[in-house]
């Protein structure tokens, strides 16, 4: 067990735990940040995407102690009330199903747009392909991301 | 449309606590028992919506939720006929209540069909009761009072009260023994696209499902679960247990548990487990069930689930046999959110939380296992991530309830990925003999098809088409018992069955030259105005869904795509659909598909959408790709990267078209996905002039270097 202090949603949080312990775990079990997924544990789904710096990762298979001083975002922290743009885009466009992969598809997809605010249909089909949907809710998704590409400021 | 309350029924409206209306029904009447098929007496349903004074109308949602988007279309019905504000429209999923309710369970595309006329005369029952008291209030007859948008208006002198306004007094009326239902015409709310309730919750990560359980004390458990057809020889738990963080080993019923405080510990102590296995029963592979279910497709003096004409005698005068085979691989349900469940087995009584599409089942089945009476049992229901028939099983609920009872604490089950694709249950395997015999001018005088399956039950459906237009039929069936369990998965047996039938449907009319629709067509023609035997299918709505994706698809015009037709009838909705292929760079490109549907009233546009959309990619993913395979009861596939999902760049766009119809909703959430399969599979056959037999399409030989998608 070691101690560490972790940036998530520009808040600290400071947990107790095994080093090899996957991010996902953390922030589920520690943290009670339940919006991030288990879907896989393999890094295969998508379901339990978070943002590190901005980028998007898989926190199933990343080990807390490799984290360091790295900004983290979750569901929780791509805004407190929906009002992210891609979050504004999903409620639009009516997208979720079951929801269960539906975080890890609007981290992936923010992380995205951050890099490439005007993407192709084919960029965004390339950047969304890692993230699994087994109600098939691909249409919407993709629907959903070039609509948030026209919100963002 | 009016509803009258038969004797038996029971409909009682009461003050809430703390003011406000509260009306709850319990009906028992033979409607119900005809729609459901269930015996007269039997059925008993209870809905409750309230209406509190400062106008917050809510509607408790029964049923489970999945993903098909009932805990949104069911409360739209009863504010539809409500004439409620769906703005103010809060709903609740409710718990598990046998009292309340009937029938809270998700499972062959039924809800809709079962709940249709029981939530509108919910919603139509308390307007007419808000409507009495206004008219008592303004001491006007209620028949000058017409409703809107949460209201009460008395138009001619411009008087208007809001429904929070009226329910106090409402509820001291008495219930009236007749309403009317709105014409369609009149709907609001149904028929429209409304969003999903909990959209606010599912974008914002809020705790929704089974596997977001946390509670004070509670356990995380994590089962190694045998081979199938072995028990344990063995097990050396010593290691697992001195992990830091382990709880508890417990070996029962040939399963180990290991229970902790986290996840990751008690993922890392278990694979220290040492176990063993042996022989309990057959210990099977996937070449055993290939050779097996081959085997049976000889078997002879098995009896006919349909017989029309004389099959033997038309097959041996016939001058052209068509004879072919179709084969099935078991396939994981591949739920997104794994199973899970939280049990707490207390002596006062057990707490049940989690994701179950029969929950009544599933309280029945822990009751029994704990030899608790059944009234001390609750379980709440969590939205799902997705459950296909898998969580219609109790298996995983049993094991936490088993183990809080054995530890005496609060105790969550989850199930890994990989627990969930090699211990869990599949849609059964299966393989299909057809035969079509024709005369000298191409008519279709014959046909005999055999389904064969593991576990499966009758993998047949002996009275779809061509029963009634083919003179001389016959259906059989035969399972082969095995260890491997099996459990309904989306569509049972049609997800395979309506592939082969349409594939099979698609040769006779090669065969014959003549055009497959124009050739289905011509026999639904036929089973109407000549039926042979009788006909369970309605030959109209058929045709109607037939007709429409023709239009829409334009079969025939395009030249420059291949196309390939299906049409199917499943729970109760008729669908047709055409894909199309392109040929780029020499490999066939799944450019499209075209789907014409009756599901009869559409209630939620966006759902019903999504359900079709859906229903299609994941018929046409599986049909593609999914595979389970096993070698000596393991199965070869464990997760996500040996079992293969369709993802977005893998999918044709979709078009979806309902027919306009007046008739009582029937299934959306299974039926779009029988044809898909087949649908592609035509196309295929008309862009190389290749056909494909056996699921998934990638592992035939004809697939072998085709770039798909």
């Amino acid at each position: 067990m070691a101690n560490y202090t972790l940036q998530i949603n520009n808040k600290n949080y400071r947990v107790d735990v095994e080093e090899d312990t996957p991010l996902l775990w953390v922030l589920r079990d520690n943290l009670g940040l339940v919006g991030t997924k288990y879907g896989c544990g393999i890094a295969q789904c998508g379901a339990c995407t978070v943002h590190l710096n901005g980028a998007a990762v898989r926190s199933c298979v990343l080990p807390v102690s490799a984290i360091g001083t790295k900004k983290i975002t979750t569901i929780e922290g791509l805004s407190a009330n929906g009002e992210h743009p891609v979050q504004k885009a999903w409620s639009e466009l009516d997208v979720p199903q079951c929801g269960y992969c539906q975080a890890g598809q609007m981290m992936t997809a923010s992380a995205f747009l951050s890099k490439n605010p005007k993407p192709s249909s084919e960029q965004i089909e390339e950047a969304m392909n890692g993230n699994i949907c087994r109600c098939g809710t691909y249409h919407r998704i993709r629907e959903a991301v070039a609509l948030a590409a026209t919100k963002r400021k | 449309m009016s509803a009258k309350s038969t004797r038996r029924d029971f409909i009682k409206a009461s003050a809430m606590a703390g003011g406000g209306f509260l009306l709850s029904f319990r009906w028992n009447d033979a409607l119900a028992a005809r729609l459901t098929g269930s015996a007269p007496g039997e059925v008993a349903f209870n809905s409750y919506l309230s209406i509190s004074p400062d106008n917050v109308i809510t509607i408790l949602s029964p049923n489970p939720e999945v993903g098909q988007n009932i805990k949104t279309s069911f409360p739209m019905i009863v504010a539809e006929e409500l004439d409620a504000d769906w703005k103010n429209v809060k709903v609740v999923q409710a718990n598990l209540d046998t009292q309340k309710f009937n029938r809270q369970a998700t499972a062959g595309s039924g809800a809709m069909q079962h709940s249709w006329d029981r939530l509108r005369k919910a919603g139509a029952t308390a307007r007419l009761m808000l409507m009495e008291a206004a008219a008592k209030r303004w001491n006007v007859s209620s028949a000058m009072l017409t409703t809107e948008n949460g209201f009460v208006w008395h138009k001619e002198s411009g008087r208007k009260l809001n429904y929070g306004a009226l329910a106090i007094e409402a509820a001291t009326l008495p219930v009236p023994t007749e309403v009317k239902f709105k014409d369609k015409k009149d709907y609001k709310l149904i028929g429209k696209p409304i969003h999903n309730v909990d959209n606010a919750e599912m974008i914002t990560g809020k705790p929704l499902y089974g596997l977001d359980i946390y509670r004070e004390g509670m356990l995380l458990a994590m089962i190694e679960r045998p081979p199938f057809g072995t028990k344990i020889k063995s097990a050396d738990v010593a290691a697992a247990k001195a992990m830091p963080g382990i709880v508890e080993v417990v070996v029962f019923k040939d399963k180990v548990a290991v229970l902790g405080k986290s996840t990751w510990q008690v993922t890392k102590a278990r694979k220290l487990l040492k176990v063993e296995y042996e022989p309990d029963g057959a210990v099977e592979s996937t070449t055993d069930h290939d050779r097996l279910m081959k085997q049976l497709l000889d078997k002879t003096d098995v009896k006919p689930l349909r017989k029309d004409g004389d099959v033997d005698a038309v097959f041996k005068t016939a001058a052209k046999v068509i004879t072919r085979e179709y084969q099935a691989p078991f396939l994981s349900h591949a739920c997104m959110e794994p199973m899970n469940f939280f049990a707490h087995v207390r002596n006062d009584g057990v707490e049940l939380i989690g994701p179950a599409q029969l929950p009544e089942d599933t309280r029945k089945n822990v009751a029994k296992l704990l030899g608790v009476d059944i009234e001390k049992v609750t379980l709440e229901m969590t939205r799902m991530g997705g459950g296909f028939g898998r969580r219609q099983r109790s298996d995983y609920s049993m094991e936490a309830a088993e183990l809080s009872s054995l530890l005496k604490a609060p105790v969550k089950v989850m199930w890994t990925r990989e627990d969930d694709m090699r211990g869990g249950q599949y849609r059964p395997a299966m393989l299909y003999r057809f035969q079509a015999a024709l005369d000298a001018d191409g008519n279709w005088i014959g046909y005999r098809m055999r389904g064969v399956g593991v576990n499966s039950g009758n993998s047949t459906r002996p009275d779809h088409f061509p029963a009634g237009a083919v003179p001389n039929f016959l259906v059989d069936s035969i399972d082969h018992k095995s260890p491997v369990t099996t459990s309904p998965w989306r569509a049972p047996s049609e997800n395979f069955l309506g592939f082969a039938e349409q594939s099979f449907f698609d040769e006779i009319a090669t065969a014959a030259n003549r055009d497959p629709i124009e050739y289905r067509l011509a026999y639904l023609d036929k089973a109407k105005k000549s039926p042979v035997g009788a006909v369970k299918y309605d030959i109209d709505r058929m045709k109607g869904v037939i007709e429409l994706v023709a239009e829409k698809a334009g079969w025939g015009k395009n030249k420059k795509v291949f196309q390939g037709f299906s049409a199917y009838f499943s729970h109760g909705s008729y669908i047709a659909q055409v894909a199309e292929i392109e040929m780029q760079n020499g490999h066939p490109v799944l450019l499209k598909m075209v789907a014409a549907v009756d599901c009869g009233v559409v209630v939620n546009l966006s759902g019903a959408y999504q359900q079709v959309k859906g229903g299609i990619i994941d018929g046409l993913g599986h049909a593609l790709y999914g595979e389970v395979t096993l070698k000596d009861g393991v199965p070869d596939q464990k997760n996500f990267d040996t079992y293969r999902l369709i993802r977005m760049k893998e999918i044709p766009d979709v078009e979806v078209y309902f027919v306009d119809s007046a008739i009582n909703p029937t299934g959306l959430g299974e039926p779009a996905l029988p044809p898909a399969a087949a649908a592609l599979a035509n196309a295929f056959f008309k862009a190389t002039g290749k056909r494909l037999y056996n699921q998934p399409f990638m592992q035939e030989e004809t697939m072998k270097g085709v770039k798909f998608g």
